[in-house]
This record gives C-alpha cells, structure tokens and sequence, in this order.
C-alpha cells in the first residue's frame, strides 16, 4: 500500500476470524431455528461475540454498551415478549418470499459493494482520523483532561448528541414496558423442559 | 502460552455454541449462554495479555458481573413446572403465607 499501512497476520487476526466466523454460524442458526427461546439465547451469544470482536478492534465503550445492552437488556426484553406471544415460530408460507429476498439481496451487494470505497482499517489519511478526530486527540488533554479521549469526545464535545440519544433510548424502553406490561416483568411462568409439541 | 490458551478458549467457545445449538432442554440452552459469557470474559483478558496490553481486564471484570446478572435475570422468568398429578391451580397474585411450590 501507498501510505505505509499494511497487513501483518497476527495472533489477534486468528482470534478475529474465528471469532467472526462464530458470528456467522450464529446468525446462520438464528435465522434456521424455529424455536424462539433457543433463537433468544442464541442473541445473547451473538451479542457476547460481537463484544469480543469489538474488544479486539479496540473499540471498549462499544463493545461494553454491546454486552450491557445486548446480552443483558435485550435478551431480558425478548424473553419478556416470547412469554406474553409463543415459544415456536408459525411456520411461514413460502409464496411471498422471493420479493423479500431479491430486496435484501440488492441491499446487501449495495453495501458490499460501498465498502470498496472506504478507506484501510486504521488509515491515518482517512476522513474520520483526519479532521476533527485529529484535533479532539490533540486537544483533550488540555480541554477536559480526562485520559479516554471517546469518554471527552461522547460527554463533552458530543455532549447534545448524547443527551439526546439517551433521551431516545429512555423513551424506547418506557414504549417497551407500556407494551410488555411491567406485570410481566416481574414472577415466574410455568414452563416445561421439554418441547409442548411432542408429548 | 498465551496463544495455546487462546485456542483452549475458543475451542471452549465452540462447544458451548454447539450445545446452544442443539441443547435439547431449556437449562441446557441457558447454561450454554452462561458458560459462552465466562469464555469471552477469559477471551478479552487473554487478548490483553496477547497484545500486551493488559488494560482492558477491568472490562473483563466488568463482563463477568454483566454475565451473571443477565443470567439471574433469565432464569427469573421461569418457574418449575408443577408435576404430573397436581392439580393445575393459578399463581397467586399475592405472595400469601403458605409458599406456592
């Protein structure tokens, strides 16, 4: 490459791939399962995943919401919803799937295909490292002084954006409960071992 | 030795996926999730200790907390199921003094 970055195969690429290629047998046994709880469980693991391959990017604070939100809150709230509807997927009719597919399908080549135009992963030169990234790392020791330059970035410089992230957040999750009934929350559900449909 | 624990651990990992595959009880599926949570807790402290760079063991810490009270809070939704020849009677509403089995 011309601007002096490259690839080495490290330790850590190993861990990557395998790890990704955990996240794809996940997905994979997400979308064929029709069992709702083990799809739920399988989430919380896909979210586990994915918090390991953030860390690995680097990435903590993502990667700690990820786990936090992902593998704690949701599959909380998703087991709430299985509760209150059915423990197994209906069986799907078939006839009104290839529109569906041909749409996800195009999105998806789109998106692959957008992905040549971005820049190396690390890029010193790239656009997001560039500019006002390049001035928060030089300028948050001496703005805010504190040793995370995302926590200053998140709090400080974004503090607007924050709030008002959290105000959505907050608000999705007051929606959730209104639906979910808090009664719901809260108490056992009597459920069995084994599957109801095979006596 | 760092790496050889790395491919211990993911190894580990990937048992654990396959009993969350293909665990035939709905324990065996919760069990599967914790023990995948502990993996990655032992997976990014490893990582630290691989790159050299042990800072993010507090985050390992952290996920370990996380990973238990997910688990809790899983296993609060369910409750035994009564047996066969007891008869079907409705949950209380209220916790009375005699303790609904």
């Amino acid at each position: 490459m011309t601007n002096g970055y490259e690839y080495e195969v490290s330790p850590i690429l190993l861990v990557d791939l395998s790890l990704l290629t955990m996240l794809l047998v996940v997905a994979i046994a997400m979308l064929r399962s029709r069992h709702l709880f083990a799809v739920v469980m399988l989430s919380g693991i896909y979210s586990l995943l994915s918090a390991a391959f953030f860390v690995s990017l680097d990435a903590v604070d993502v990667a700690f919401t990820e786990a936090a939100v992902g593998a704690g809150v949701s599959t909380v709230l998703m087991l709430a919803g299985m509760l209150l509807t059915a423990r197994r997927e209906k069986p799907f009719e078939s006839r009104r799937v290839p529109v569906a597919r041909i749409a996800v399908f195009a999105t998806g080549a789109a998106l692959i295909y957008a992905t040549i135009d971005m820049p190396g992963f690390g890029d010193p030169n790239a656009p997001a490292n560039a500019y006002v990234g390049q001035a928060y790392v030089e300028r948050t020791p001496s703005d805010i002084a504190v040793p995370n330059i995302v926590t200053a970035v998140l709090a400080s410089y974004r503090g607007f954006d924050t709030l008002g992230e959290v105000l959505v957040v907050f608000t999705a999750g007051l929606a959730v409960l209104l639906l979910l009934g808090v009664g719901s929350a809260r108490g056992g559900r009597e459920v069995s071992d084994v599957d109801e449909e095979s006596p | 030795m760092f790496a050889t624990a790395t491919v211990a651990v993911i190894i580990a990992m990937v048992l654990a996926l396959v009993r969350a595959f293909s665990g035939p009880s709905l324990y065996d599926r919760v069990l599967a999730g914790n023990s995948f949570g502990t993996k990655t807790v032992l997976l990014i402290g490893i990582m630290g200790f691989l790159t050299g760079r042990p800072d993010f063991l507090d985050i390992a810490l952290l996920y370990a907390l996380i990973n238990f009270a997910a688990t809790i809070a899983i296993l609060r939704f369910f409750s035994y199921r009564q047996p066969k020849g007891a008869p079907a009677e409705p949950r209380p509403v209220k916790p009375s003094g005699s303790e609904a089995s």
